[in-house]
């Protein structure tokens, strides 16, 4: 092995060090969640979510597709709310198809979408922004 | 042709990209007319179509370049073909699992990998493979390697990295936390497109060396001081995605501190590059070269957007509009794949030199691509920009009404969309034609 190849082998091991260290803080990093984690039934509409690839138009955080609408804080929003989802969710409104999801999903869904709500504010209106570019985001449990 | 897998893997990567665009203007569809077959051929369905075949062509493209370099130019003895034709067969076979997931509606998965998760054990398999066959092929026969093989070598680890992060919410610790489940998702996402940044640039680095005649350029300290912070972006750079989540601040600090440098990386390089070249080099490789200068260009103007990318205070307002779908279409499209296709035209020149009318023909291409990429990015910069000024200072009107507004912007999108798929066909076609006709020689 060349100098130069244990030179960069050295390199390397730093980096791929300071990668590991930093999954670890991510991966075990604490959230502003409240509740702290989906119930069983959030998990089902978390499921439902994914195996109906809601995610190909509606965004979570801004997080998604674009044909639909952003749905981070749609359980709160003023005259929206579980009536409003559950309505839309087998209506097949425009591009929307027409799904046949029965109540009890419909309430997994509601479930999924309540619990995003809950950890925090998308698009977030109350952001503070810093001359330096940073922007400091308001926290739902601020409040 | 002897080895004729690496040239399997390059036919499928130029189908996958002619397919990938028909299946995009069938998802464009949708924004024009909603209703449209909307049962048979819904958004839902067709943008995972989409998105599966046009990253196919990315990777098999850099992969299929890869094998066709090692064993064609460098003339390296592989550590085994049989890994490589296993290799090419599990990816054909896994493909049309997918496909077959999709068609079925198993869709199990998430956003860039919705097929169901079980099938992403054959896709690790192969990485496998094809790292187990560089690895034992290059420590035995190459010493001091360039950076383009350290990159290549980057680029297949960390993809086995990113699949397994990207299916961490199979375990309920991470799928019952919801922001800790974005947050890793979509770091997972960062270092994919990071990974298959490794494996192209690799690629656009290597044909700049051959065009060129000598390898100084993969041999230097910069190229080195490059890799490192190319590498350093693909482990900590992929958080501008998740600046908007609320997550702990410090880990958007950190993404804030790393940013998105990697773009001055390539430009610099190729920049450099172009400077140190003779004209006779640039007319033994003309088409290649041409397409290496476009690259130059894509990424000058993806510079400027991934740079105000990296500042919050910007991403705020850009995050979740179409301006994040125009920068990621400026750098697949303007950046990696022309890249892929001056890898291709320099494996045809090995094989069999295109027709004076050919080659006309790909430069008329070439031309049209840049024009109606340059008008597809522009018509998606402003659909961001509407829903940006809708989402923070016209929220008095419904989304719907929003979209409606977007009609003609749309429309243009959809168009330019056409013409960009017809002048990606007038390249890729000649070429397609040639890969094939080298399988019967």
């Amino acid at each position: 092995m060349t100098q130069k190849t244990k030179y960069n082998f050295f390199i390397i091991t730093i980096l791929i060090t300071l990668f590991v260290v930093f999954n670890g803080l991510i991966y075990t990093s604490n959230e502003n969640e409240n509740p702290i984690k989906l119930t069983e039934q959030g998990l089902h509409g978390q499921r439902l979510w994914q195996e109906n690839n809601c995610w190909s138009c509606h965004q979570t955080y801004g997080l998604g597709g674009y044909l639909g609408p952003d749905l981070t804080n749609v359980y709160s929003a003023e005259n929206k709310g579980p009536l409003y989802i559950k309505a839309f969710l087998n209506s097949g409104v425009k591009a929307m198809p027409k799904f046949n999801f029965s109540e009890a999903e419909k309430e997994a869904l509601v479930t999924y979408l309540k619990f995003i709500d809950s950890t925090g504010y998308y698009p977030n209106y109350n952001a503070k922004f810093k001359p330096n570019g940073w922007v400091e985001l308001e926290y739902k449990n601020e409040k | 042709m002897k080895n004729k897998a690496a040239i399997i893997f390059l036919i499928t990567a130029l189908s996958a990209l002619l397919t990938g665009m028909l299946f995009g203007l069938f998802a464009a569809l949708q924004y024009l007319i909603p209703e449209f077959l909307k049962e048979l051929i819904p958004f839902h369905k067709m943008r995972p179509f989409h998105v599966t075949t046009v990253i196919t062509w990315i990777v098999l493209c850099a992969t299929g370049s890869i094998y066709f370099y090692l064993t064609q130019i460098e003339k390296l003895k592989l550590f085994s073909n049989k890994l490589m034709k296993l290799h090419l067969i599990v990816f054909l076979i896994t493909g049309l699992g997918i496909y077959l997931s999709y068609i079925f509606g198993r869709m199990e998965g998430r956003e860039y990998l919705a097929f169901t998760p079980i099938l992403t054990i054959p896709i690790l398999f192969g990485w496998l493979l094809f790292g187990i066959n560089y690895f034992k092929t290059m420590l035995k026969q190459v010493k001091n390697w360039p950076v383009y093989y350290w990159m290549w070598g980057t680029g297949i680890v960390f993809m086995m990295i990113h699949l397994t992060e990207a299916h961490l919410w199979l375990f309920p610790y991470f799928r019952e936390h919801v922001i800790k489940d974005l947050t890793v998702q979509w770091k997972s996402y960062g270092s994919f497109v990071g990974s298959w940044n490794m494996l192209v640039y690799g690629i656009s680095i290597y044909v700049m060396a051959r065009i060129k005649g000598n390898d100084a350029i993969g041999r230097g300290k910069l190229a080195f001081f490059f890799y490192f912070l190319g590498l350093t972006n693909l482990m900590f750079g992929w958080a501008h995605h998740t600046y908007i989540l609320p997550t702990q601040p410090w880990i958007r600090y950190v993404a804030y501190g790393v940013s998105m440098t990697e773009w001055i990386i390539l430009g610099y390089m190729i920049y450099d590059w172009k400077k140190n070249l003779s004209q006779t080099k640039k007319d033994s490789y003309p088409l290649a070269y041409r397409f290496l200068v476009t690259t130059d260009f894509w990424i000058f103007i993806n510079l400027i957007i991934a740079l105000l990318f990296s500042i919050p205070a910007i991403n705020f307002f850009t995050h979740g509009t179409h301006i994040t779908v125009a920068h990621s279409m400026g750098t697949t499209i303007g950046i990696n794949t022309t890249i892929l296709f001056a890898s291709l035209l320099y494996i045809v020149s090995k094989i069999s030199a295109f027709s004076k009318k050919q080659e006309t023909l790909i430069k008329r291409g070439l031309w049209g691509f840049n024009i109606t990429l340059f008008l597809f990015f522009s018509a998606l910069l402003v659909a961001g920009a509407k829903r940006s000024h809708w989402m923070y200072a016209g929220n008095d009107t419904s989304f719907s009404n929003m979209q409606d507004s977007l009609f003609w912007v749309y429309m243009a999108f959809f168009v330019f969309g056409i013409a960009l798929t017809t002048s990606i066909s007038i390249i890729g076609l000649p070429i397609l034609k040639k890969l094939i006709n080298s399988l019967r020689v």
